[in-house]
């Protein structure tokens, strides 16, 4: 299999309301799919479905080959290969920017402290937070608590990362920042899915638009394709609204 | 006889105090002996319950609210009266003393679960994703990432608790454990003279205030910076 992420017939439903009806995607390796649609639309319980933060209600999602509904799966040993970022960035209140980075490398991987925070320190040093490690949250802005956000799932080593509106809380200033350490990741070769309305990013950086409509996905293309000539009648609005 | 003197007499008199002191001092140490055992089983259980609860499986986590509720709701009087009383009929005699701390851990363990719980639900569910999303299990999620949130907020209402059920103990005295209040009642049928409830009053308030301003401690203790 030569796509990453895999998802097949995926549906959720939350009592007796079905959020997502059905939904199959695929992203190479080295892609990056930008997933847009309305608000309520499914985008962020398909996202949290891929590590099963959410659990489906039927489908399958494979990443790097490996069922994550399968029972045999180990799914926090395959959730670290999964970074996940979020619009709250929901960073540990009560650890150091270091310490944030720190905590999945030394509970999930075992690591000893001082590898850990060797690791830690180059994470945060690609999200050029080295000298905030001393730093808790509450003494970061919105933009550097993201950024530290990504270090914390970068430094995991991930064979994906998945965003959900990972500039939506930000302050117009500080949206250049976090989007520049995505370009970056982008250019090493970092796979990602990203729930994001930033047109102008999702322009020249994506490979891929997908469109979500009522939890299902009614268009999909190249930027130029979906932004400039959208065929669905949702999407076109959708597009028309955005440009406005 | 001055004022002062009739009032010395009938709440602090010298040589009263000085019969009595070893029998107060007998109960402080019972009393502390059964508070600390109370404390320690009490809030173990009521953090195990909630911890347990945290997991979410409703068969579990049915009785655990049923007995929360319960021991919330009697007054611990009438549990340790049925159960000093009412298992001896059943063959099974426990020392009154085992009484007291049962029942009394009971009881905590049923208003700590409470506190712990409202902690635990109060962190917010972003703080679950984030720890799970980097691989933690539920356990690990809880220990390092939700746990440290919550008892910040738990440690005011759990020292209050903790000291109002630990006061307690002197209910010990209906069942006849040797504790506080009950050396204190005694000596004061034989000796008619208030004295010895004043020194067993004494006694309390030099227990509990330091249990109040460890609980102060413990509070600075879990804060963390703030901006
Ligand atoms: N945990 C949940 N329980 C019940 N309904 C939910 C839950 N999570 C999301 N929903 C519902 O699912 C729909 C899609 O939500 P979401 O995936 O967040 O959409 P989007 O991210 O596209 O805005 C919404 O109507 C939302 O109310
Ligand atoms: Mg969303």
């Amino acid at each position: 299999m030569s796509s990453l992420l895999e998802v097949r017939g995926l549906r959720k439903s939350f009592g007796g309301t079905e959020i997502l009806r059905g939904i199959d995607f695929s992203v190479a390796a080295q892609e990056l799919v930008f997933v847009i649609g309305p608000s309520g639309s499914g985008k962020s319980t398909m996202l949290r479905c891929c590590n099963r933060l959410e659990e489906p209600t039927a489908g399958h999602v494979f990443v790097d080959g490996v069922d994550l509904m399968a029972p045999s799966t180990d799914i926090n040993a395959m959730r670290r290969r999964i970074g996940m970022v979020f619009q709250a960035f929901n960073l540990y209140p009560h650890m150091t920017a270091l310490g944030n980075v720190t905590l999945a490398l030394r509970k999930v991987l075992g690591k000893p402290r001082e590898e850990a925070e060797a690791i830690a320190l180059a994470a945060l040093d690609r999200v050029g937070l080295k000298e905030k490690a001393g730093n808790y949250p509450s003494e970061l802005s919105g933009g550097q608590q993201q950024r530290v956000a990504i270090a914390r799932a970068l430094s995991l080593e991930p064979k994906i990362m998945l965003f959900d509106e990972p500039t939506s809380a930000l302050d117009p200033e500080l949206v250049g920042a976090v989007l520049g350490v995505m370009r970056d990741l982008k250019a090493a070769g970092m796979t990602m899915v990203v729930v994001s309305h930033e047109m102008r990013f999702a322009r020249d950086a994506a490979d891929r638009i997908v469109f979500m409509a009522d939890g299902q996905i009614v268009e999909q293309g190249t930027p130029a394709e979906v932004f400039g000539n959208p065929q669905h009648p949702r999407a076109r609005e959708f597009v028309a609204e955005l440009s406005r | 006889m001055t004022g002062l003197d009739r009032f010395r007499d009938a709440f602090l008199k010298p040589e009263l105090i000085e019969r009595y002191l070893p029998d107060i001092l007998s109960g402080i140490a019972v009393t502390l002996q059964i508070a600390v055992a109370v404390v320690v089983t009490g809030l173990a259980l009521g953090l195990a319950l909630a911890v347990v609860r945290s997991y979410g499986y409703r068969l579990v986590n049915a009785p655990v609210i049923v007995f929360v509720d319960v021991f919330r709701a009697l007054p611990p009087l009438v549990v340790i009266l049925i159960v000093y009383f009412g298992l001896p009929n059943l063959g099974v005699n426990i020392p009154s003393f085992a009484v007291l701390w049962l029942v009394l851990s009971l009881v905590l363990a049923a208003f700590a679960e409470e506190i712990f719980w409202s902690g635990l639900i109060s962190v917010r569910k972003g703080q679950w994703d984030a720890a799970r999303s980097t691989g933690l299990s539920h356990w690990q999620a809880l220990i390092s990432v939700v746990l440290p949130q919550a008892i910040r907020i738990c440690v005011p209402p759990l020292t209050n608790r903790t000291i109002a059920v630990t006061k307690n103990t002197a209910l010990g005295t209906v069942i006849g454990v040797g504790e506080i209040m009950n050396q204190g009642t005694s000596a004061m049928s034989l000796s008619g003279n208030a004295t010895p409830l004043m020194m067993a009053a004494i006694a309390y308030v030099a227990i509990f205030v330091p249990v109040v301003a460890l609980g102060s401690w413990i509070e600075r203790r879990f804060a963390w910076k703030k901006a």
